[in-house]
């Protein structure tokens, strides 16, 4: 479903991407690991759009359609999703009527009839019951005034609201105790069942104990040196990154 | 490659819903002012003298005026001898019955979205249509007559209710208290009148819809609103113009009197033609509005939702007069492309145990330019009084600007006041989380503005609630391209 070939993106003068492949399937759970500044973030930003990152060389395909032709609404639409890093906050806008019109934009562009406030909230209900997450949150402004543990909740509920095609979770898991944790996993691995593909982009092993991975890479200096099952993450994780020559980026 | 950028700078003019020209015959006077021209216009109405007098007093003093310098807008000087005076479709002096308008107004009415026929109308809102100089209908004049209340055109007001007009007329607003207060005095020619009586709770919403038309022609209404001892009305006015390249000015007076327990809600929508993205065109809205809470426990409450206007002037006020009287001033002021708006409010309070609460939220996208100007003034005797203040600022782009300027004086040691103020951004940052989400950059916008505006937008009634939101929206449609 989402094909990447040989992709080359820059900040500014400086070249993040330096050739890049990596193919998902529906359905799978792939991890993207690596050091810090190997270019994990910015793969995940240049996927869903944002502007600041020049795509130089490359194609990336997403159902089928040229994903880097379109604007990160369009992009949306068809199906992908970014649970950011760092969560962005929208003061003055309800969470609730946040989520409605962002489910709303998806389903009328996909030529599907809007959800009414009563179908909408009914949905809502049922996918903070699968989540254990109690509503408190919904109430308040987009992530204004968010801890960094209840921020991260929100990304992975609008990411089961939302239901992607496919997920990637740019670092969810950092600076997260077992709990949310927990709820990250559960998230993903709802997806999951529902045949829906997901990257995880990590730093850590830690997070691919509550999610167990179809595959594993290592992104170092921009390129994916190495790619694995599940237990290319426990080799990493007794070996550190320097084992497969990717020390920590300068 | 990813399709252009939408960054917050790209500024695109949107497009002035209201600015049709309606095809209709006038009598316009020829332009220029002097003291015949003041004549005419009070001879055209067939004034008492009193009127006659009024108007000739102010036009004398205003010959005395400057114009005011003070505020920060920036424009050519005005020749007020290129504007005309008056102007009024032909044939209709006066309103009429509704059967008798003409339909070309009647369309022109419904195509603003201002239903002006009774069956047709809004429920429970009432009515009063300004056609540049005249009010041309006034719609449930006869089941507001059943409560008690009085909801018609000033200039009726002066035949049919001349001691009302006499004694309220000036007592707000007096003809020498400013150089657009004087002008409009001297040659203003209609507007709304209201009177509420003793302890009538006023049965709907009433509202005046005003409209300029004519070409090189100043609009110069004339509002006063009389709330008797324990009674209640709230009242709205919206106001619309066509595109045209040159500036036309927009001087009314707006006079609001709460008695003892008595409380007047006032909200504007104000959708004036802001001129094109150059900044040709568009109204010069210079206006002077002022709340006398006069009597002990009274409120009075300003909500104004501005989004157009070339250049806006207009700090609507409150005297708080009688003790324990509350003033409360809600303003949400857009400005965009070349409009530039310096607005606020002045709550002075008289009484003991006055309150007055100030909330400003003020945005600018292009290159709008837009200063909150208010003043706080707790007199000697105003022992207890208390104010909150609170003033923000959303600056979209790079281009815009935004000034707080506050004025405090205080003479009493009893008083308490609290001032708030933030400005914020709209960042690429919020953009891009909003279109992740598979929101457009527009949506985004809207929804953080409204976001914004939440706190003044609940003091409009319902209905003009949506009514701004929307307006909002499509007012800074393109505001990111």
């Amino acid at each position: 479903m989402l094909s990447v070939k040989g992709l080359r993106a820059k900040v500014g003068e400086k070249e993040i991407l330096k050739g890049l492949d990596l193919e998902v399937g529906r359905g799978e759970v792939h991890a993207i690991m690596g050091p810090n500044g190997s270019g994990k973030s910015t793969l995940a930003h240049v996927l869903a759009g944002r502007e600041d990152y020049r795509v130089t060389a490359g194609t990336v395909t997403f159902e089928g359609r040229d994903l880097l032709a379109l604007t990160p609404e369009e992009r949306a639409h068809l199906g992908l999703f970014l649970a950011f890093q760092y969560p962005v906050e929208l003061p003055g806008v309800n969470n609730t009527y946040f989520l409605k019109a962002a489910l709303n934009a998806i389903r009328s562009a996909r030529g599907q009839p809007e959800l009414d406030a009563v179908a909408f909230l009914r949905l809502m209900r049922e996918r903070l019951k699968v989540l254990y997450l109690d509503d408190s949150l919904l109430k308040r402004p987009v992530n204004f005034g968010f801890s960094g543990g209840e921020k991260k909740r929100n990304e992975i509920f609008q990411m089961a609201l939302l239901e992607p095609k496919l997920a990637i979770l740019d670092e969810t898991d950092s600076g997260l105790d077992i709990d949310v944790l927990r709820i990250v996993a559960d998230g993903v691995n709802a997806l999951r069942g529902l045949e829906r593909s997901v990257i995880l982009v990590t730093h850590y092993q830690r997070l691919l104990d509550y999610i167990e991975p179809d595959f594993v890479h290592v992104l170092a200096h921009g390129r994916i040196i190495r790619s694995g099952g599940k237990e290319l993450a426990l080799e990493l994780e007794e070996k550190g990154y320097g084992w497969l020559g990717a020390e920590e980026a300068a | 490659m990813i399709a252009a950028s939408p960054a917050v700078e790209a500024i695109v003019a949107s497009e002035y819903e209201h600015g049709f020209v309606t095809e209709i015959e006038s009598d316009t006077f020829p332009p220029g002012l002097d003291e015949g021209v003041v004549r005419a216009i009070s001879a055209r109405k067939g004034e008492p003298d009193f009127m006659l007098d009024y108007r000739l007093r102010a036009f004398r003093h205003w010959q005395t005026m400057a114009t005011p310098k003070w505020a920060q807008v920036h424009y050519p000087a005005i020749d007020f001898q290129a504007i005309s005076y008056f102007s009024a479709p032909r044939s209709k002096d006066g309103p009429k019955s509704l059967d008798e308008i003409d339909p070309v107004l009647l369309e022109t009415y419904n195509k603003l979205g201002i239903p002006i026929e009774e069956q047709m109308a809004l429920s429970g809102i009432a009515v009063d249509a300004v056609f540049d100089s005249v009010s041309v209908a006034t719609t449930f004049r006869v089941k507001l007559a059943e409560a008690g209340v009085i909801f018609c055109a000033i200039s009726e007001a002066v035949h049919d209710y001349p001691d009302l007009v006499r004694q309220h007329l000036g007592s707000v607003v007096p003809h020498t208290d400013n150089f657009y207060a004087a002008l409009n005095a001297a040659v203003f020619s209609d507007g709304t009148f209201v009177y509420v009586p003793k302890g009538v709770r006023c049965p709907m919403e009433l509202s005046t819809y005003f409209r300029i038309n004519a070409r090189n022609t100043g609009q110069f209404e004339r509002t006063l609103i009389i709330a008797e001892a324990d009674s209640y009305v709230s009242y709205l006015e919206g106001c619309t113009a066509p595109m045209r390249d040159e500036n036309q000015l927009h001087a009314a007076v707006v006079e609001l009197i709460a008695m003892d327990d008595a409380q007047i809600n006032y909200s504007t929508v104000q959708n004036w033609y802001p001129g094109d993205a150059m900044g040709r065109g568009g109204i010069y809205n210079f206006v002077t509005k002022r709340g006398d809470c006069r009597g002990a426990r009274s409120k009075i409450s300003w909500t104004q939702v501005e989004t157009g206007s070339a250049i806006t002037w207009k700090y609507p006020s409150c005297l708080l007069r009688g003790d324990d009287s509350v003033g409360e001033f809600y303003s949400v002021a857009v400005t965009k492309g070349r409009q530039q708006a310096d607005t606020g409010t002045k709550m002075i309070h008289l009484g003991r145990n006055t309150s007055s609460t100030i909330v400003s939220k003020g945005i600018a996208a292009g290159e709008g330019e837009q200063t909150y100007r208010g003043l706080v003034r707790i007199a000697a005797k105003a022992a207890g009084a208390r104010n909150h203040t609170q003033c923000d600022s959303l600056l979209i782009g790079a281009r815009c600007a935004a000034h707080t300027v506050p004025y405090i004086e205080v003479k009493n040691p009893t008083a308490q006041l609290e001032h708030e103020a933030t400005t914020s951004k709209i960042s690429d940052d919020q953009l891009f989380y909003c279109r992740s989400r598979g929101l457009t950059a527009e949506d985004a916008v809207a929804m953080i503005v409204n976001g914004f505006c939440k706190e003044v937008f609940k003091q409009l009634p319902m209905e003009f609630a949506v009514e701004a939101q929307k307006l909002l929206s499509i007012s800074l449609e393109g505001a990111v391209g």
